[in-house]
């Protein structure tokens, strides 16, 4: 077999590796090469290289080892049935690509996954020896992200997470039944043991970080997961629900999701639509709503209809307000953090001024106006020294007052 | 009026000094012009501040967070920043809490530079794009070209020394150009693009990663513009496909799709197996049904208990029209004689409808159906299936396996055992018999065993069940 050229392979590997969400490149120790040794740097933010044309950000050199795959999963594009070009990686070349990337200033580091090779155990130890490399032989301080393989020998998963920023494990799909179904390679109690033990190890190697300054580093950025959306039949509901109780349980630094993408050789099992974007969009920020605005999991599933969906035309934020109605008006001038949080419309940054702000005058509206991107949407929710909804939280028709026509933009991060 | 000048506009010492003899003289905002040399001078401003007299009557006072902030905001190239950051300190020293009135209008406004700068700022750290130049001594610099919208430059070297330490740099800009040796920061004068070095190899494979990170499925180009302005974008050397992406991505998508649509969606399931054997026949969804050669319907009796499903017909099924009746349908008799079934009461047929075949000289060589060929022909063996409504079905090897899981097992580890579809047939699995006929010596014996003992399930498991097995049509 001829062996084809690296722009092929990268083409192939880079393609591959495209149904993947997450690109981030945040939350890690801060690092640079000040000393003269080594390359790169970390700063904390990670930043975007550049961006798509599907609005997705490029972060890292997101690419998988190789995309032969004994397992079989339907979602997949890279399962063991499907027809498409199969190539691979040694790693070698990825590691000379990484770098030649990054000294270009193109990326801010590597995100490597892999189809599984002969057992998972061994393509592991692939994907740990390109992180290896890197930091031993070229003492390179970017960012890795490495997508670690559940069914691969716990000691593996664990060398990886001392190379690596952040290591992650792919739930896959929100429900047993559909993994079982769609996955059938898969289980998802290996998952999530897996999963418990890398929560373990960091937390572990956290506590040794603070009693001995040389305790070794582990996976600084934590770990992250990404569950498929749409390709099984589970609710808006039991995502959110599954998403909380992985973050709960793992102490996860992300859930991202990706709704399911009609793939080329897609098999027979799976619906064939257009990926649900706007669906991806709501359960990212209901995401948000957990993570920053202080909702339970039962809050933000109170936000859904009655089929356990969120509504699309509106944010989740918006169609809790609008179901308890009696909690608002929220007086700006008066009200807590907590209770201002619940306002459709006012982000944590605004909250945080108006908190500021009102130690130095009573708020007006055109004050509050000043603070927050659009001062429309808040007014049936808000009391001002010179505004009160008296009427307008219940007007019925409040709802089609606030659906917007415009587009929401996504949260990715 | 009081005329304040800055030499350089991002001078942010030269600033203090002057903000701060003119605050000692008591001068208000109103009163000072400020200029920092790059547009007009205020035709009205009669005094330079360094002729007022010097006397130090009051003392200045300024938060370190404001500090900060000029630091900053000097950067902007709005010229009406300066009298800004002055009103403000003026402001600062009757409120010395002002800066967290977060909703005062110069507050405001002074955040909304700030912000700007640190987003340009951000924005040079993500799209400078170096590419590789030779110094005199032939060692290797990576020399970038960038336009950023503020005075940034100076503010942000320390981010690229930090990051690439160990490597030589230029940043060459419209304003001045940064140079790093691996020990020293060096500016120099402006530059022009043309000073940049071409693209090289390494810059076509970022160009080919680009396109390729891509999903065609989930075009957001207005989410794109929004992270990555236009103005960018004639420098950023991926972005010169971006046109081309946007415009094939509703093609691509539709192939994406269309590979694997349900080719079946207005066909009605056929009524009888005659139907299934005319539509077969003129079946061309996949590219096996394209060949030319004669579709191989299953037979035997309309209504049996067992059904057989073997991969594809080989070449004498396909001369003669009737599966398994080459060499393996003759091992497969055999075995299931021994294990006490009755082929004749059994429905036979294959997974794959037509005959996929490389040709060799004047023979046609067998070759195995791909997943999505199998995937396809489905359509017919569940419209048979559904027909027959067999209550066990023996699938011969993977393929056939395929064909009615629609999943591909593994033979090793799944053959030998019933397992239910959802309509509650049991589906047992078992190697094909081809397979067998390959096989020499020991491993012959062993996997010939193995067969034998996989049919006696076959046979225990027809025999078990309750409901009465039906005969042959007459």
């Amino acid at each position: 077999m001829s062996r084809s050229s690296v722009m092929e392979r990268l083409e192939i590997l880079a393609d591959a590796a495209k149904y993947d969400a997450s690109c981030a490149s945040s939350g890690t120790a801060k690092r640079n090469s000040r000393d003269g040794r080594g390359l790169g740097s970390t700063e904390g933010m990670g930043i975007c290289h550049a961006y798509a044309p599907d609005g997705r950000c490029i972060s890292l050199l997101k690419l998988l080892l190789t995309n032969h795959c004994i397992f079989d999963c339907h979602y997949c594009i890279n399962r063991k049935s499907s027809n498409v070009r199969r190539a691979r990686f040694t790693p070698q070349e990825v590691v000379d690509l990484t770098l030649s990337f990054y000294r270009r200033n193109y990326i801010e580091g590597l995100f490597l996954s892999s189809g599984i090779v002969k057992s998972s155990s061994h393509t592991m130890e692939q994907m740990i020896e390109v992180a290896r490399i890197l930091r031993e032989e070229h003492d390179f301080r970017g960012y890795i992200h490495l997508k670690t393989i559940p069914e691969a020998d716990p000691e593996l998963v664990a060398q990886a997470g001392l190379w690596a920023d952040r290591v992650s494990i792919n739930v896959e799909l929100p429900t047993d039944s559909g993994l079982a179904r769609l996955a059938p390679d898969k289980s998802g109690a290996t998952i999530e043991g897996a999963m418990g033990k890398l929560s373990g190890a960091i937390i572990e190697a956290h506590d040794a970080q603070k009693r001995f300054r040389k305790a070794p580093v582990f996976a600084p950025a934590g770990q992250s997961t990404q569950m498929i959306v749409g390709a099984d039949g589970a609710s808006d509901a039991q995502i959110v629900g599954k998403a909380s109780s992985l973050y709960d349980r793992f102490s996860l630094k992300r859930v991202y999701y990706s709704a399911f993408s009609p793939i080329p050789e897609a098999s027979a099992v799976l619906p064939l639509k257009r990926p649900p974007l706007m669906r991806e969009h709501r359960l990212y920020q209901s995401d948000w709503l957990m993570r920053f605005y202080g909702f339970a999991p039962r809050e933000v599933q109170q936000a859904a209809g009655a089929d356990g969906m969120l509504p699309l035309d509106i944010d989740p934020k918006l169609a809790w307000a609008l179901k308890f109605r009696e909690r608002f008006p929220v007086d700006l001038n008066r009200a807590p953090r907590e209770a201002m949080l619940r306002v459709p419309g006012l982000g944590v940054k605004a909250v945080d001024a108006i908190i500021v702000a009102r130690r130095h005058r009573a708020l007006r509206l055109d004050d509050v106006a000043r603070l927050t991107v659009s001062v429309r949407k808040l007014r049936p929710f808000i009391v001002t020294t010179d505004w009160c909804p008296t009427l307008l939280t219940d007007r019925a028709d409040l709802r089609a007052m606030l659906a917007p026509p415009a587009e929401q933009m996504e949260l990715f991060a | 009026m009081i005329a304040a000048n800055l030499r350089e506009p991002d001078d942010f010492e030269a600033w203090r000094a002057e903000a701060r003899r003119l605050i000692e003289c008591g001068t208000p905002p109103e009163q000072a012009a400020w200029s920092d040399g790059t547009g007009e001078a205020d035709l009205f401003a009669d005094a330079p501040s360094a002729s007022m007299p010097d006397n130090a009557s009051r003392e200045v006072r300024a938060s370190r967070a404001f500090i900060d902030l000029a630091r900053s905001v000097i950067l902007h190239t709005e010229p009406s920043r300066l009298a800004l950051l002055y009103r403000m300190l003026w402001r600062l020293q009757e409120h010395p809490r002002l800066l967290d009135d977060a909703a005062d209008r110069d507050v405001v406004a002074l955040e909304r530079l700030a912000q700007q700068v640190r987003r340009d700022i951000h924005k040079m750290r993500a799209f400078v794009r170096f590419r590789i130049a030779r110094d005199e001594d032939g060692a290797e610099r990576y020399v970038a070209w960038f336009e950023p919208e503020h005075r940034i430059e100076r503010a942000n070297a320390d981010f690229f020394v930090n990051r690439f330490t160990s490597q030589r740099w230029s940043i060459l800009t419209p304003r001045m150009s940064l140079h790093w040796d691996g020990a020293a920061l060096l500016e120099g004068p402006p530059a022009s693009r043309g000073d940049a070095p071409a693209e090289d190899a390494t810059e076509e494979l970022w160009l080919g990663y680009y396109r390729s990170i891509f999903n065609p499925a989930r075009l957001k180009v207005g989410m794109m513009v929004k992270e990555m302005p236009r103005r960018y974008w004639k420098n950023l050397p991926e972005a010169r496909q971006i046109p081309d992406l946007i415009a094939g991505a509703h093609k691509r998508e539709a192939a994406m799709i269309a590979t694997g649509a349900d080719l079946f969606e207005a066909e009605a399931a056929p009524s009888s197996l005659d139907a299934v054997a005319s539509g077969i026949a003129q079946c061309r969804r996949c590219p096996i049904g394209c060949t030319g050669t004669r579709a191989v319907m299953g037979e035997g009796p309309r209504e049996a208990d067992l059904m057989i499903v073997g991969e594809q017909p080989g070449d004498s099924e396909e001369q003669e029209g009737r599966p398994f009746v080459g060499p393996a349908g003759q091992l497969l008799d055999r075995a299931l004689n021994e294990a006490g079934v009755d082929r004749a009461r059994a429905y036979v047929t294959n997974a794959v409808k037509h005959f996929k075949f490389t040709p060799r000289g004047k023979r046609r060589l067998h070759q195995t159906p791909t997943a999505g060929e199998i995937d396809i022909c489905r359509w017919w063996l569940d419209a048979e299936r559904a027909l027959v409504r067999p209550r066990v079905v023996l699938a011969l090897g993977a393929s056939s396996a395929r064909g009615l899981l629609g999943r591909t097992p593994s033979i090793g580890r799944e053959r030998g055992q019933a397992i239910a579809l959802p309509d509650g047939t049991q589906v047992w699995l078992t190697a094909h018999p081809s397979y067998l006929l390959r096989l020499d010596g020991e491993a012959r014996e062993r996997e010939h065993a193995r067969f034998a003992s996989d049919l006696a399930g076959l046979a225990g498991l027809l025999a078990s069940d309750q409901v009465p097995q039906s005969y042959p049509q007459a």
